[in-house]
């Protein structure tokens, strides 16, 4: 199959039209499994990378300034039903930069397929950067995704990620992000997860405000299903001046899934203010109620209130 | 014709009494008050018309086109026609308006649909349809997108507790329009209150008392209640004068 072929594939995968981020002002990088097949770069984005045998390495960096205006688009994945994809990111985004990244993964006919990706982002003083992961997989459950990533804020640095798993199932997810925030910088991190089958999900996010005025939002919404399980330890610790932050957690359990939620917050400063909130259990009765006052299925109903919590 | 009938309707919440039997009719397209002073048993009465969790186990009967409702569960009554519209509307987070308003509707042309509703109950479509049902909206807006997702389903028959529950006054007479409209097309209404104004909208009414229906008729004279505080029976649960509107 030619690269063209593969970035089609890819693409079409994840339910993207290949004409919509084709196009001359949008920059992309497309990876199937250790094989860049595809790139486009726009003024102000360097990328360079490299292949490895299980996967790739590669630094992306904003500069200084620079202002991304159309999302960049990055794809990695596997057709293959079997595999390693190992992704080494280097994410620089330089003073007063700004972009968002829709990055998708896809791994639709995963057997047995490890997709790991361990990323260092920094986002320097005044920068502006968001990432929305979004990932598609089959039906099988064969994939087991390991991202982990730390992050560094500087002052006034805002950062933004959302991870999104609601189509296929998930296999296993291992999350973990690591971020310490400088003074007057933003972190929000979100993830959104759809277990079911015999899925596990672990995941661990921190963020340390190390600086005055630091704020922090660590989300996480996650319905499971079947024989899914799910833990979530997620911690932000507030070692200043008028730092503030929110640990929120709910996770909706149906049939014989386990879910665990573990928040920790630590406040080292007393001007500082961290709080947390989870919920854990069914849907909730009155909105189960009004739905099936409407005339939906038990069914129906729940499906739209997951479909809310996760949209 | 006789839409729903309720036949010496009786229910123990806890082993106390709540309902002692109550007997009420409703016709088809009208508009009917269900009023009484707090614990008298009014929203009781509408869970267990609409057959919500913990208020099945009752004696009587309720009698729907003239079938018993009896052993059917919440969607199997919406599905026959029935319809609730809470006093407190649940929050749904993430769930848009668009979705919500047509969750239960027949059509393929749903937004379409969700936009009348809403234009009927006073909210403009573009400000609205793509927010989510949850806490960015006041209690007032969710009431009206409540009544929006209930004029879009086109029920036979509406249990409206407390619809003027955090309405502010301009936003009242669009909700009492949409009462209207619904009569209008055919639907029975049912509007459990404690406030004058509403009972106004009705052209009937009951009034419960500990359990017990103790006078029905004209919605003046009904409305006598208002002015001398119950004075009907010798029970001594007085409505608060906080909520007597």
């Amino acid at each position: 199959m030619s690269d063209a072929e593969l970035v089609q594939r890819l693409l079409e995968s994840v339910g993207i039209k290949p004409s919509h981020v084709l196009s001359d002002d949008v920059a992309r990088l497309e990876v199937h499994q250790n094989h860049v097949v595809g790139a486009h770069l726009v003024p102000g984005l360097e990328v360079d990378t490299t292949e490895r045998d299980d996967g790739i390495e590669a630094h992306l960096r904003l500069t200084p300034g620079a202002r991304i205006e159309r999302p960049i688009h990055l794809c990695f994945g596997m057709l293959p039903e079997k595999g390693l994809q190992r992704i080494v990111l280097e994410i620089d985004v330089e003073e007063d930069a700004s972009a968002q990244v829709l990055a998708h993964c896809t791994f639709p006919n995963a057997v047995e397929v490890e997709h790991r990706m361990d990323a260092r982002i920094r986002i320097a003083p005044g920068a502006t950067y968001s990432y929305y992961e979004r990932h598609v997989h089959g039906p099988g459950g064969g994939v087991e995704v390991i991202p982990h990533a730390t992050v560094e804020l500087g002052e006034g640095a805002r950062f933004k990620t959302v991870f999104e798993l609601i189509k296929g199932r998930v296999g296993e997810m291992d999350i973990a992000y690591d971020a310490v925030c400088q003074a007057r910088s933003v972190l929000e991190m979100l993830a959104r997860v759809s277990a079911s089958g015999t899925d596990k999900v672990r995941i661990h996010e921190k963020a340390r405000l190390a600086g005055e005025s630091a704020r922090a939002a660590l989300t996480t919404n996650i319905a499971l299903r079947d024989d899914a399980r799910a833990e979530v330890f997620n911690t932000i610790i507030a070692d200043a001046p008028r730092a503030r932050g929110h640990v929120d957690c709910k996770e909706i359990v149906q049939d014989r899934a386990v879910a665990k939620a573990v928040p920790i917050v630590e406040v080292n400063d007393p001007t500082a203010h961290v709080t947390h909130e989870a919920a854990i259990g069914s849907v909730d009765s009155k909105q189960l109620q009004t739905l099936l006052s409407r005339g939906l299925t038990e069914d129906e109903a729940v499906d739209l209130i997951i479909e809310g919590m996760l949209s | 014709m006789t839409l729903l009938e309720v036949r010496n309707l009786a229910l123990q919440l806890d082993d106390k009494q709540v309902l002692g039997g109550v007997s009420a009719d409703f016709k088809q397209g009208r508009v009917y008050a269900i009023v009484g002073p707090n614990g008298a048993g009014k929203s009781t009465l509408a869970n267990v018309i609409m057959g919500l969790p913990g208020y099945t186990e009752f004696q009587g009967d309720i009698l729907y086109r003239g079938e018993s409702l009896k052993g059917l569960a919440v969607d199997e009554r919406a599905r026959k026609g029935l319809t609730l519209a809470w006093q407190e509307p649940a929050r749904f987070e993430g769930l848009s308006v668009h979705k919500f308003v047509t969750a239960g509707a027949k059509t393929t042309n749903g937004r379409d649909l969700a936009a009348a509703a809403l234009r009927q109950v006073g909210l403009e479509p573009a400000r609205y349809l793509n927010r989510a049902v949850d806490k960015t909206l006041s209690g007032g807006e969710r009431k009206r997108i409540e009544l929006a997702s209930i004029l879009a389903i086109e029920p036979a028959l509406v249990l409206m507790d407390e619809p003027d529950s955090g309405i502010d006054v301009e936003a009242l007479d669009q909700m009492f329009e949409a009462i209207h409209r619904l009569k209008e097309k055919g639907s029975t209404v049912i509007l459990i209150t404690h406030s004058r104004t509403v009972l106004r909208q009705a052209e009937h009414a009951y009034l419960l008392c500990d359990g017990r229906v103790i006078d029905e008729g004209p919605v003046n004279r009904i409305g006598q209640y208002f002015e001398n505080r119950c004075a009907l029976c010798d029970h001594t649960n007085e409505p608060d004068p906080q909520e007597v509107i």
